[in-house]
């Protein structure tokens, strides 16, 4: 089974310039891999790092040592190192990401913000909101929020444009970071669903779950993100 | 996916005598790449855009701008003439003062038409009924086509300096605090047209401000500037939620939470 | 020629003439574009025609017979004046008939009856500059002369569209000469701007406040500024001169009494007396009146 993503032996840390530049190591020694086709799941529990690894994956974390290689465009690219606009590309083409909230445009409604990722790959935008529709018809989201700006949405509402907006592209990776936190079990189902379904369309899912229920049925595989604290020497 | 970049500038300086304007400033620009300069004022940014849309001559170092043929152009090396049809063309300019970039005395259509003949349109009618569509577009009501921008809003002014500029189908615009001065609610109403615009268009731009805000709505890319110097540069996420250097992370602390 | 023995030949100094001069044959090699002079002071106010008057004195000759008109009129203080002075400074002949002329001196017209190779057409300029109103920075109109920024001109005329359904500019309507200059014609009635086209007579612009003198070379297009789809036209009269009948001149309006009688009379007084000398007559013509006493 192809491995589109690799870790190896990334390292992170934050210096605080502002507090006499003290240095808070974070993680260090970080290595895997994920698979096409199955949901990889980061374990361990809060400020293990478990956030500061999917955004270093996506490129909104800054990297200090080690190489993220990812499958872009039919080539290997070490993502610790590329520049802004290979970052960009490879999350307009190759890695999706859902965050823990929705940071929200003012005056984009919902279907917009939804339809965007599609239209920035050059989807006409009448088929992106058909799609962008379609999902928020299953994630349960009330019609009469569709034209609405999300700004003032509940959590829960937010967070299913948000998934929403994760997961109406055809990205072969796919970084979820606690997407079911604040959803019901009736929409927890239908991310449970979608995520059986990005599987089966061979995606490689990472994914932060802290819900135990969620971990049980879209995990293939758990990596222990103790194993990778600083100090700590990699097994 | 363009292979070559709009815009290369290399080792740009620019000193006033003794005093430091911006100092040995390097990036390339895309198309369609916005690129957010931020830093306080005085810390270099407005020299920079300055230099960079040839308003002003660097002291020393190069920016090559691809034109529409494919060449690269020197720009310090081009004609006065050349620089100045560049700018009305293929360029735009968006001021903080829309005072600034308008004609105040000449009613809305004329100032979104006066580029096109400027560029040697000749029909009436054709160029009213651009300036008519591009009103609609930064959402100017129809019948303001005739009025003076002295009798608009400060959103308003902004919008039709706006419309002003993207008339020609510029590839390439510079923008210094656009949404300086304007109310909040006013403000978010242009990031949101100005956001739209460079999406639909396929623009590059660089845009300075000061709002850290302004730069996560706009841009995909950021330069931080203190003393002339950049201090931190990359992905505008990237910088605002792992900002590295000490004085980035002075400026990302120093955001009021709403 | 005792009479002029106080004054150089035609009043300016010859280092003076020289110098005009001088800008003048710039003028002529450069149509169209401003030339910047060094105006002297005149015995005569700002815009009564110090710029005129000095580009006259610098070309005026002997053997030169001038007639100078002001709005058309030989007959006005503004031209009697003139044509006295250089009578005065030059002794020269002075004329009204414009086909006699060799040099005309005109404040805000160009004759009817057509000029002729080896003929001079002095304008008398208040402002030169055709970009001014839109732009009021000299560093810039001139920057924008050099690089051909005309965009603005265009301006102008798109406000009066929009202000006023057709292009409202009668006077100092603006033209390209030759292709490259816009240049202002002087604040004659736009119904004299074909007759600068192309012209047998070589005219020169003198403007004394704002330093400046053009010109336009015998034969040189002169074509007025417009849009494809309000094309550029002249003033019409939907009836002839009162005096002398006269189609297709430029007409002044003249009050005749206090109770909103006036007629439409030629406003070149030359052309008017010629043609009744020939025995035109238009309705309001003295010798069409007296029968009816």
């Amino acid at each position: 089974m192809p491995t589109p993503l690799v870790v190896s032996d990334v390292a992170k840390s934050f210096t605080m310039h502002l507090r006499d530049g003290i240095k808070l190591p974070v993680v260090s020694g970080v290595s895997f891999s994920i698979k096409a086709g199955e949901c990889t799941v980061l374990g361990g529990p809060s400020g293990a790092g478990k956030s500061s690894i999917l955004k270093m994956l996506y490129g909104n974390y800054a990297v200090d040592e080690g190489q993220i290689i990812v499958t872009h465009e039919d080539g290997l690219i070490d993502l610790a190192h590329a520049s802004p606009r290979t970052v960009l590309a490879i999350r307009r083409q190759t890695i999706g990401y859902v965050s823990q909230f929705l940071r929200t445009v003012p005056r984009v409604s919902a279907l917009d913000v939804v339809a965007e990722p599609l239209v920035e790959r050059g989807e006409e935008r009448e088929t992106a909101r058909g799609k962008a529709r379609t999902l928020l018809a299953q994630l349960n989201l009330p019609e009469k929020l569709w034209m609405l700006p999300p700004a003032t949405f509940s959590g829960g509402e937010q967070q299913r444009v948000n998934i929403a907006r994760g997961f109406i592209t055809e990205h072969p990776i796919l970084l979820l970071d606690e997407p079911t936190a604040s959803l019901d079990a009736t929409n927890r189902d239908v991310v449970i669903e979608l995520i059986a379904a990005k599987k089966t369309a061979g995606v490689a899912l990472l994914g932060i779950f802290h819900d135990h229920d969620v971990r049980e049925a879209v995990a293939d595989r758990i990596i222990d993100v103790t194993a990778f604290a600083p100090g700590k020497l990699a097994a | 996916m363009t292979e070559e970049p709009l815009l290369r500038v290399s080792a740009l300086s620019k000193f006033y005598g003794s005093r430091v304007g911006c100092d040995n400033v390097s990036f390339d620009l895309w198309p369609g790449e916005v690129l957010a300069v931020v830093g306080e004022s005085g810390s270099g940014k407005t020299t920079l855009l300055n230099c960079l849309s040839t308003r002003l001559l660097p002291s020393s170092g190069t920016a090559s701008y691809r034109m529409r043929d494919g060449q690269f152009r020197e720009l310090y090396r081009m004609s006065e003439a050349e620089r100045r049809f560049l700018m009305r063309t293929d360029w735009g300019f968006v001021h903080q003062n829309p005072a600034d970039g308008l004609r105040m005395t000449v009613s809305a259509g004329a100032n979104v038409g006066e580029r096109l003949m400027a560029v040697g349109d000749r029909h009436y009618g054709k160029i009213r009924a651009t300036a008519v569509d591009w009103l609609s577009r930064v959402e100017i009501e129809q019948d303001r086509i005739d009025d003076e921008p002295r009798a608009f809003s400060g959103g308003m002014r902004q919008r039709l300096q706006i419309a002003r500029n993207l008339v020609t189908g510029p590839r390439l615009v510079f923008m210094d605090e656009p949404t300086g001065g304007l109310d909040v609610s006013v403000q978010a109403r242009l990031l949101d047209l100005l956001r739209g615009l460079v999406t639909d268009l396929g623009l590059a731009a660089i845009v300075v401000t000061h709002d850290l805000a302004v730069a996560r709505l706009l841009s995909q890319r950021m330069m931080v500037m203190k003393d002339g110097r950049v201090v931190e540069s990359g992905l505008t996420d990237r910088v605002l939620d792992d900002p590295r250097a000490p004085y980035t992370q002075l400026l990302v602390s120093s955001i009021l939470q709403v | 020629m005792t009479d002029i023995a106080t004054y150089n030949f035609a009043y300016l100094d010859e280092q003076t003439k020289r110098m005009i001069r001088r800008a003048i044959l710039k003028g002529i090699a450069i149509p169209g574009y401003q030339v910047p002079f060094a105006s002297r002071e005149m015995p005569m106010p700002y815009g009564w025609g110090t710029g005129g008057v000095q580009v006259t004195a610098s070309i005026i000759g002997p053997d030169d017979v001038l007639k100078v008109i002001d709005q058309g009129a030989d007959d006005t203080t503004n031209a009697v004046s003139i044509r006295a002075f250089f009578k005065k400074v030059a002794n020269v002949a002075v004329t009204t008939d414009t086909a006699s002329a060799t040099i005309i001196q005109t404040r805000h017209r160009i004759p009817e009856h057509p000029l002729t190779a080896g003929q001079v057409l002095v304008y008398q300029v208040p402002i030169p500059e055709p970009l001014r109103f839109l732009e009021p920075r000299e560093t810039e109109t001139r920057k924008m002369h050099a690089l051909e920024e005309y965009g603005l001109m265009h301006v102008k005329l798109y406000e009066d569209i929009a202000k006023h359904g057709r292009i409202a500019t009668t006077y100092a309507y603006p033209v390209k000469v030759e292709g490259r200059y816009v240049m202002d014609p002087s604040p004659t009635p736009k119904f004299d701007n074909p007759k600068m086209h192309r012209s047998p007579a070589l005219q020169l612009f003198g403007a004394g406040r704002e330093k400046r003198i053009y010109a336009v070379p015998p034969f040189t297009d002169v074509v007025s500024l417009d849009f494809e789809d309000h094309p550029f036209e002249v003033q019409t009269f939907d009836q002839p001169c009162a005096l002398c009948a006269a189609e297709n001149v430029y007409l002044d309006e003249v009050i005749l009494d206090d109770h909103g009688g006036h007629m439409f009379v030629c406003s070149d007084t030359d052309h008017c007396e010629k043609r009744r000398e020939e025995g035109h007559r238009g309705h309001l013509a003295p010798e069409m009146m007296e029968p009816a006493q």
